[in-house]
């Protein structure tokens, strides 16, 4: 007889409950057809239809994900460099101070961030004259900053486990160092890279605390408007927005999920097939 | 083409440093074209560092190598007529096994079809034409060992240098690959230099070996020259067992010695060695298989009494560690050809024995 653990059991439901209630009642009130967002007033579907026809939200959720598509790509290329120098490059002069530069912003209070990341620009505005008004841009630039550490994270690890002689195998067979770069390296980390990638653009998609520093007039991303709105109150088209990225979001984890352990379990049938075979 | 003078690889004087570490100290090696010729060693001997530096991934801090004439100073891995076996065998994970292999030849300017067909000989080389498509997780270790193997060759390399090629396999593999390395070796007549720590993979693959310890050559040989004479004690231990006695010479009488060994409580013959005076303090050493044990006593020149303490029955042999009268232990091999219940071993534990070997056979080590 296995005793059943009732403690770690109660310990985890509470755990559940505490993080999905909310979100549950979020979901269901995006059905109450009241315009107070705690009265239940029966259901319905008009929020989501409101939702659909406001040009508002449309325009938000276009510049949000146009600066995540952007910033995340930016923010993988010079992340990726960064993590293959720190990986490949075991000693040089500054290598510590580097890299913990470059992790700081990890612990870096994202107040902070955007307060200096605010002050650079509009330094930068008066000694060139460049950026003359903040929006789309100084955004884009500071996603770039602060998601970038997050693929270097990526990268460095996944570098740390490549075996360095496949690489010094491409050299041996005629390739020229960036010849390997892009034969050998560049395909072997791709999957960091493009868990980097998706790291980089979530968090570029949500973030409200360094956007709304670094925005200007004109530049309203998503997350800045359900900010702005919800200082208004809650209404049910906010609920109805947030459900339907909720869902989003877990369809899309879920697809990965599912796809990442097909390939695994393909790999090891594989694998298996192959030492069975002999030889 | 160099003269018949010019060996096809010269080492000179090569040395290498990392930090105040030493690897490699003042090495001298010279290999024949065509030669499967090993570097053998323990961890850290300076082995895969001095192949490391024939493949160019490290320079030398001191000397100069030679490939087929040409000074390979401050030449790049990517540009020598030398390919490597690795260790990992550092296949490239997203490529198929032909893609492996036909990745070197990209480099040169061969018409696609001449690069197909030169891709399918390297697979009927190595016997891997049904797993061309496969990718490398999809195939067994042995089959990997094959694929870096036929890519390193695959480019018609001047030298193949291979990393510990056996050690990553399981025994009986490893047996069956030996001979297949040595059968692709003689049929592409490419040189081979080979790393390695094992001394029975060295001894049966290899023309010539190089017994490497902390960063220097201590002998250069033949497996036989190796073996039957060892130049120093490091040596002979290092290859095979044997067992080692101090030694004193008495008096040197043409080609024979008459040397003193306490361990066995008197005088005995041996095959003296060039520079040997009397009264000189040597080691005599002896391989386990040029010992005789018998439980009376030879007609023999050299004859010992001594007790069985140990023995290992094998089958096909037996290895006897027998007490001498001065209480060292010698090692004793003895092959059991005979069949029977009481006769299938020339001794049992606690016997009195009768141990007798040439003079021939006893190694004279001054170093």
């Amino acid at each position: 007889m296995t005793r059943r653990p009732v403690f770690l059991i109660t310990v985890l439901c509470f755990g559940f409950a505490f993080f999905y209630i909310p979100i549950l009642s979020m979901m269901v009130y995006s059905f109450n057809d009241s315009r107070l967002a705690t009265v239940w007033g029966g259901f319905s579907t008009r929020w989501y239809a409101s939702l659909f026809s406001n040009r508002q939200v449309g325009a938000a959720l276009l510049l949000s994900v146009q600066i995540a598509l952007i910033s995340a790509t930016m923010a993988t290329i010079l992340g990726a460099m960064a993590g293959i120098a720190l990986a490949r490059f075991r000693k040089f002069r500054g290598r510590t101070i580097f890299s913990g530069m470059v992790t700081a912003p990890l612990i870096m209070p994202e107040v902070i961030t955007g307060i200096s990341l605010l002050m650079f620009f509009i330094m930068l505005a008066q000694i060139t004259g460049w950026p003359g008004q903040r929006g789309f841009t100084t955004i884009t630039l500071a996603h770039i900053t602060f998601s970038m550490v997050f693929v270097t994270t990526v990268v460095h690890a996944r570098m740390s486990q490549m075996d360095r002689s496949i690489e010094e195998a491409a050299m041996d067979l005629g390739s020229r160092p960036w010849q390997v770069l892009k034969d050998v390296t560049l395909p072997v980390i791709s999957p960091a890279l493009v868990s980097g990638w998706l790291l980089a653009f979530t968090i570029s998609l949500d973030d409200v605390v360094i956007t709304s520093f670094t925005t200007g007039p004109g530049a309203t991303t998503l997350p800045l408007l359900i900010w702005s709105k919800v200082k208004l109150g809650v209404t049910p088209d906010i609920n109805a927005l947030a459900t339907l990225i909720v869902v989003t979001v877990g369809l899309c984890v879920a697809l990965a999920g599912w796809l990442m352990s097909r390939a695994e379990r393909r790999r090891l049938a594989e694998e298996r097939l192959a030492y069975r075979a002999g030889g | 083409m160099s003269g018949e003078a010019e060996p096809f690889i010269r080492i000179e004087n090569v040395a290498k440093s990392f930090g105040s570490f030493q690897a490699v100290k003042d090495v001298n090696l010279t290999v024949a074209r065509g030669e499967i010729f090993s570097l053998l060693g323990g961890s850290g001997c300076g082995k895969t560092t001095l192949l490391r530096m024939l493949a160019g991934f490290e320079d030398p801090t001191a000397g100069r190598i030679f490939i087929d004439g040409q000074d390979m100073s401050g030449i790049p891995p990517w540009e020598r007529p030398v390919h490597m076996m690795f260790q990992s065998y550092a296949i490239f994970p997203h490529m198929s096994v032909e893609k492996n292999i036909a990745y070197g030849l990209k480099h040169e300017r061969i018409s696609a079809a001449d690069r197909a067909a030169r891709v399918a000989e390297m697979l009927d080389l190595v016997q891997l034409t049904p797993f061309a498509k496969r990718k490398p997780h999809q195939i067994s270790g042995g089959q990997r060992q094959r694929v870096a193997l036929a890519r390193a060759l695959a480019r018609q390399p001047k030298l193949l240098l291979l990393d510990e090629p056996l050690a990553a396999l399981d025994k009986k593999l490893r047996e069956h690959t030996q001979f297949e390395l040595m059968s692709i070796q003689a049929r592409t007549g490419v040189t081979f230099i080979v790393v390695t720590h094992d001394q029975e993979e060295a001894m049966t693959l290899s023309d010539r070996i190089a017994v490497m310890d902390r960063g220097e050559v201590r002998q250069v040989g033949t497996p036989t020259e190796i073996y039957e004479y060892p130049a120093s004690r490091f040596v002979a231990g290092f290859i095979g067992a044997i067992s080692t006695f101090p030694a004193r010479v008495i008096r040197l009488t043409g080609d024979l010695a008459e040397v003193d060994i306490p361990a066995m409580d008197g005088t005995f013959a041996a095959r003296a060695t060039p520079g040997l005076t009397e009264g000189q303090e040597i080691t005599v050493a002896l391989r386990p298989e040029k010992v005789a044990i018998a439980k009376t006593c030879p007609d023999a020149v050299n004859v010992v009494e001594g007790q069985v303490k140990d023995l290992a029955y094998f089958g096909k042999d037996s290895l006897y560690r027998v007490t001498l009268p001065g209480g060292d232990l010698i090692a004793v091999h003895a092959v059991n050809a005979r069949r029977g219940p009481d006769t299938a071993r020339p001794a049992d534990w606690d016997d009195k024995v009768w141990l007798s070997f040439e003079p021939a056979s006893a190694i004279i080590l001054t170093d």
